[in-house]
């Protein structure tokens, strides 16, 4: 009985961020509450080791696919795409929280604790090549986030969006868990490898297999928060402190989408006919009620969480497409959208009135005439979310799109676009908030250096994207390819 | 000068004054005056630019010329590409004359946020002229579409009382179509494997997929031109866009449905433009006749300006659905003609707008007594607008009025009817305004036109009249270009003509 090193080393990035966080958390009873914000560094300081490791070739044997720990973790490209964009998510949101965090007196080390957990949960997702390893990852990243979303333990409103999470979110678990279970009874295996092959010929699939594989899309269509699973959304959305939500909005978002990409195309890619149905069905039902509810909300936070449901829609339809091409899309879109989210709740975390963070859509009246540049960034970041070239969010849609015409998706494609034009009317309902209307008082200044950072990185990818759009569209390409051809 | 990429030059230079203006610091006044001066700067050497790329222009063919080429993404064969021929040669050129118009119009009208209506004004040139220059679908989509950002920002924050609708409902509308265009662009991209504009205009599509490209292309063009029933967008953002904004508007945003129509629907899709001319030909009748009788009751400047818009685009589009000669050139000669005249009229009210400030027709009349020099610049470009020979607008109705009678009668019998129209509600407009005796204490007290006003009316009155009486200057870069079109149209359509018969 041996382990030979390489299979560690295959999840080094993991395996880094796990001892990490658990470093941090002994430092952090150790120092209390007054560490909290060398802490989050230091916990920033490890999301970049991380990337670099994700990054470097030194934990996996080039660029091609390396099966580790008796099968159930997988390293490719794929992966370290995927990867990398909840390392970016994760450790965007989490600078962005610090400042706020002390103002509202919740600044403890835990916070930057359990968002390195449940972001090697999510690495582990991205990763995982088992039903077993699928669920169990899965876990870890939904348990850290339940604590999370409750984080604000005084606030009425935040722990009630942790509770409802978290029962929600179980309820999910178990469906994805009953679907795995079936899958494994009417399979035989819980190996993503021997399913793929054992799906490849194609031929007959019985029906509790067909059900079982339904159930595991429920599960993670909850975990992405696309229609008829979204209903936690706004809620948790709208309760849970804002860098949560910022937190909550990119990067569980991109390793849920990106583990529901590799569970499709991957052990049931085969079966492709049989479960593009509902990935089509999911995905307008997404897009629509994203469009059409947004229209009337009020809270800012509820509306990036519609906007949030919308954004999923479009990305599912490159899921429908089930190809290289639309997992491509699907990489390009969460890759621009992590830094429109980003960028966007950076703003709304600058919300402050008189000490007090406001939420309301009303309170940005004017924001052109008392914050310039701020109105500048929201400006961009709206007009990036409602796709209207030049900015970024243009060619996410447009991967997407390429990928459903591909496809003969041609009811899917126009149903996306016109429901993109619905959506640019909330979008364009802030704009105009900010430069049409009279001012309704400025924020609070400073707001914050750490913000400001986020803020002019986001603001100048999502504006200067079609300058090189080549660097991150031929990346995508490459390992979405060799997601089909390995 | 040979090696010079001309055409990126003209596009991006107002990019350069916009960062030159963002980078102004100071009190407010100094750093509005410095805008507006930076603004008039930039858009005037950018017409110097446009001349001398008109100059340089060979009228003897029919490629397209000062062609530039530079990797964007070729992986999916998109590249930046640019190149113009004889139809996006005026437009640029025309872009480019408003430019400046339209800063010298605002110079004091507009009086807060100076700083951001102009760098509005020239990102929006920049988007306008590489929108005509592109020869890449994907490069043309970026710039077609990003028009409605600083427009929208240009209706809504510097426009009337309703400003946030028309904003809204410009964009939006503008928005369905265009998203629809872009699926279609998708859908061309992968039959023809590129987003080469020159080869999608050489690839033969097939008659049955042609179809549904054209209406996905149209449903775009259409509500840019803007063509009956989609035209509604159009009054409201006129009447509340500030002047510059309706001048823009209407000189060129209007024209890129019409540019639409003749580079891509035309060539792209031979077939399905035979079948679709009938319904081209209704909207279009429909357009002018229609438009042209609710024009006749309005109340208000901006709104009958508007309509009177609405009904020359429609013999615009007309023209160019005949695929004659005399059609496509009318076509062309009137989409620049009503840019030049349309664009004026704007002006005009804006004159008496910023004096009186209010575009009700029944609140001014005999103005002629106080401002002189004011109704004379209105009569010409009323008249020109009516379409009385020696100035633009006959050259352009008339000639596609010919090339409508060469191919259907009917056509042509209504889009005629539609002109008396014209002249009726126009010359309605001027004798209410202009004519008879003032009785209205503040019309009397109001002054006439001030030198930066006469410069602004100058170039246009010349222009106006050297399209009329000597339109050869401005047919002759266009006849090689459009004499190629119609030829690879009717062989095309020949060509579609023997498939089905076999």
């Amino acid at each position: 009985m041996h382990l030979a090193l390489p299979d560690f080393m295959a999840a080094l990035p993991e395996i880094f961020l796990a001892a990490a966080s658990l470093a941090l958390l002994i430092l952090g009873a150790f120092q209390g509450d007054k560490a909290a914000r060398e802490i989050a560094w230091l916990a920033v300081a490890a999301l970049v080791v991380a990337f670099a490791l994700v990054a470097s070739p030194l934990h996996s044997h080039g660029p091609e696919r390396q099966v580790a720990l008796y099968g159930l973790f997988v390293v490719d490209g794929f992966g370290a795409f995927s990867k990398m964009l909840v390392l970016i998510g994760s450790a965007l949101t989490l600078i962005m929280a610090m400042r706020f965090n002390e103002r509202e007196g919740i600044a403890r080390p835990e916070y930057a604790v359990l968002v390195l957990l449940a972001t090697t949960g999510m690495m582990m997702m991205i990763a995982a090549n088992d039903l077993i390893s699928l669920y169990v990852s899965l876990e870890l990243q939904s348990l850290a986030l339940y604590v999370v979303a409750a984080f604000h333990r005084d606030d009425r409103r935040s722990t009630e969006a942790g509770l409802k999470y978290f029962v929600l979110g179980a309820l999910a678990s178990g469906m994805l868990l009953y679907g795995a279970s079936m899958v494994y009874g009417f399979a035989g295996t819980t190996s993503f490898d021997t399913l793929a092959h054992q799906f490849a010929q194609g031929g007959t699939v019985s029906i509790g297999l067909i059900i079982g594989i339904v159930l595991i899309a429920v599960g993670l269509a909850f975990k992405v928060s696309a229609v008829p699973f979204h209903m936690w959304t706004p809620d948790v959305y709208e309760g849970a402190p804002t860098p949560v939500t910022a937190f909550f909005s990119v990067a569980p978002k991109v390793a849920a989408l990106a583990l529901f990409v590799r569970v499709m195309v991957g052990p049931f890619g085969g079966l492709v006919a049989e479960w593009r149905q509902v990935i089509w069905f999911i995905s307008v039902a997404s897009m629509l009620l994203g469009a059409f509810a947004a229209i009337n909300q009020s809270n800012i936070k509820r509306l990036m969480a519609y906007s949030s449901i919308a954004n999923v829609g479009y990305a599912l339809i490159g899921l429908a497409a089930g190809s290289a091409a639309g997992v491509r899309g699907i990489l390009v879109y969460l890759a621009i959208y992590v830094f429109m989210n980003a960028g966007a709740f950076a703003v709304i975390l600058c919300m402050r009135r008189d000490g007090k963070q406001v939420e309301g859509i009303n309170d940005l009246a004017g924001l052109s005439r008392t914050h310039p540049a701020l109105a500048l960034a929201l400006g961009i970041f709206m007009f990036s979310l409602a796709g209207i070239p030049p900015m970024a969010g243009f060619f996410a849609k447009l991967y997407v799109f390429l990928a459903a015409i591909d496809t003969h998706l041609y009811v899917l494609a126009v149903i996306g676009v016109l429901s993109s034009v619905v959506g640019a009317y909330y979008y364009l309902r802030i704009v105009k908030l900010m430069y049409f209307d009279e001012p309704a008082g400025a924020f609070d200044r400073p707001i914050g250096r750490e913000i400001q950072a986020v803020l002019v990185i986001s603001a100048l990818v999502v504006f200067f994207f079609f300058a090189w759009p080549g660097l991150l569209v031929d990346g995508a390409n490459a390992v979405a390819a060799a997601l089909f051809t390995g | 000068m040979d090696n010079w990429p001309l055409l990126s030059l003209v596009t991006f230079l107002p990019i350069a004054g916009v960062f030159a203006i963002m980078i102004l610091r100071g009190n407010a006044e100094d750093v509005a005056r410095n805008a507006r001066w930076i603004a008039l700067w930039t858009s005037l050497i950018d017409l110097v630019l446009s001349l001398i790329i008109w100059a340089r222009f060979d009228p003897t063919t029919s490629d397209f010329q000062f062609v530039e080429q530079a990797e964007w993404l070729p992986q999916f064969h998109i590249a930046y590409q640019m190149g113009i021929d004889g139809i996006s040669l005026f437009f640029v050129v025309l872009s480019a004359f408003l430019t400046p118009i339209c800063v010298v119009a605002s110079w004091t009208s507009i009086k807060v946020r100076v700083k951001e209506y102009m760098i509005a004004f020239l990102v929006l040139e920049t988007l306008m002229i590489g929108m005509f220059c592109a020869l890449d679908f994907f490069v043309f989509y970026m710039f077609f579409e990003g028009v409605l950002i600083p427009m929208f920002l240009i209706i809504g924050v510097w426009g009337g009382p309703r400003r946030v609708y028309a904003a809204f409902k410009f964009f939006l509308y503008t928005l369905l179509g265009s998203v629809l265009m872009l699926l279609a662009i998708i859908t061309v991209y992968f039959q023809v494997g590129s987003t080469d504009i020159v080869e999608a205009l050489n690839f033969n599509f097939d008659p049955g997929l042609q179809k549904w490209l054209w209406l996905a292309f149209f449903a775009s063009f259409a509500v840019k031109v803007p063509m009956w029933p989609v035209h509604t967008w159009l009054p409201d953002a006129h009447v509340e866009a500030p002047t510059a904004g309706s001048v823009i508007l209407a000189g060129v945003l209007l024209k890129m449905g019409g540019y639409g129509f003749i580079r891509f629907s035309l060539p792209m899709f031979p077939d399905a433009s035979a079948y679709f001319t009938p319904l081209v030909y209704t909207l279009s009748v429909v357009a002018v006749i229609y438009t042209s009788l609710v024009a006749l009751a309005q109340e208000d400047m901006k709104k009958l300006i508007a309509y009177s818009s609405v009904a020359h685009m429609g013999i615009v589009t007309m023209g160019i659905f005949t695929v004659t000669s005399e059609g496509l050139q009318g076509a062309m000669i009137q989409m620049l003609s009503h840019g030049v005249v349309s664009a004026a009229l704007f002006l005009c009210v804006g004159v008496v707008y910023d004096r009186l400030h209010t575009r009700e027709i029944a609140r001014y009349g005999g103005v002629v007594n106080n401002m002189p020099k004011y109704a004379f610049c209105f009569m010409v470009f009323m008249l020109a607008s009516v379409g009385l020979p020696g100035t633009s607008g006959f050259i352009g109705e008339f000639l596609a009025l010919l090339g409508a009678f060469r191919v259907n009668t009917w056509v042509a019998f209504f889009a005629t009817t539609g002109m008396i129209l014209g002249a009726a509600y126009m010359l309605y407009l001027y004798r209410r305004v202009v004519f008879g005796v003032i009785t209205k204490d503040d019309v009397r007290a109001m002054l006439d036109l001030n030198w930066r006003e006469i410069v602004v009316f100058v170039p246009m009155i010349a222009v106006v009249l050297w399209m009329g009486i000597y339109p050869d200057t401005f047919l002759r870069p266009l006849q090689p270009t459009i004499g190629n079109l119609i030829e690879s149209v009717q062989s095309a359509r020949d060509t579609g003509h023997r498939f089905a018969a076999r």
